[in-house]
């Protein structure tokens, strides 16, 4: 299985890690602000994630580590 | 099994750019670059001015702040001065296609041993989104409220198209970081770009199309959306000019 890891204290919550998951993986955290401020991604269904690592491919920040 | 993390050239600390801004994509498809050819201790690095500015905070190789528009020009003294380092410069298109037009023109006719990293992303990023010369016509931003009216303020430039005219350059290509498989793309352009320094091939540029959410007053979703449905249309994808390639055509 998959492991995705986010450095959430670096997240801006721009969302592109959240369209470029093809299984519907991440969303931004409605619930959490970060320290600066965003609702950081998180992994709403780790189970469905396959490693593809699209999402740390598109993340401008470089917030997210992935384990296969 | 480590499928992705942040790579080593990469300096650890939070990048200033805006939420979703591609700054960020482009400096890690660098960073990448610089770790795959194992060059980091020995790449000097020429940061802009624009955004990307502080660029000199983000790599961990040496970088040198050159003054608007005049990175071409300090690459090709530390080129010159230090051959066997490798230079490359990361500006923006305010940087490099306005004030900095002489500088990047001369360099690529004069075919300097330099990489070149070019984002373009048809604005003004730090001084507020004022019109860039690669800003398309009809396009809104600051100085243009009525969108780029081309009578009055001339046609968007095209950087790739117009140096491929030049015999000078090696390698000019255009990618965008638009979706996954155009990151893709950019990162073996960019790559390949600094490969061609470390076998001395000669001036390589690589075009990024970038966008800038903050001044197209776009969400960063919709800003992707508007690199793929306006500008790629108008600035097309592609190899402009590789000349290894065109000579080994002729010779098969």
């Amino acid at each position: 299985m998959a492991v995705l890891t986010f450095r959430t204290d670096l997240c801006k919550g721009c969302g592109l890690c959240v369209d470029a998951c093809p299984k519907g993986v991440i969303r931004l955290a409605a619930d959490k602000i970060n320290n600066k401020g965003h609702h950081p991604a998180e992994a709403a269904k780790p189970e469905a994630c396959i490693g593809c690592a699209f999402c740390a491919v598109m993340c401008p920040d470089c917030i997210i580590k992935v384990e296969r | 099994m480590i499928v992705f993390d942040k790579p080593k050239a990469l300096a650890d600390v939070p990048l200033h750019y805006c939420p979703g801004c591609t700054h960020g994509i482009v400096h890690r498809l660098v960073a990448e670059a610089i770790d795959e050819l194992g060059i980091e201790g020995r790449t000097v690095g020429i940061a802009p001015v624009g955004c990307s500015v502080m660029a000199y905070d983000y790599f961990n190789c040496d970088m040198i702040e050159a003054s608007h528009g005049r990175a071409p020009a300090v690459a090709t003294g530390v080129k010159r001065a230090l051959p066997d380092n490798i230079v490359f410069t990361y500006q923006g298109d305010g940087d490099l296609a306005s004030i900095g037009m002489a500088e990047t023109i001369h360099s690529a006719a004069r075919n300097e041993n330099i990489t070149i990293i070019f984002i373009n992303n048809a604005i003004y990023g730090m001084t507020g989104g004022q019109m860039a010369p690669t800003s398309l016509p009809g396009q809104i931003t600051q100085t243009s409220p009525y969108g780029r009216d081309v009578t009055l303020c001339g046609w968007p430039i095209r950087i790739c198209e117009l140096l491929s005219e030049l015999d000078g350059p090696e390698y000019l290509e255009r990618v965008a970081v638009n979706s996954v498989k155009n990151v893709l793309s950019a990162k073996k352009a960019i790559t390949k770009a600094f490969r061609n320094q470390v076998e001395g091939k000669g001036f390589s540029l690589v075009e990024v199309l970038s966008s800038c959410p903050t001044n197209w007053g776009l969400t960063p979703a919709k800003a992707l959306e508007w690199v793929g449905e306006k500008m790629i249309p108008y600035y097309p994808l592609g190899v402009y000019k590789d000349r290894t390639a065109a000579k080994e055509g002729e010779a098969k």
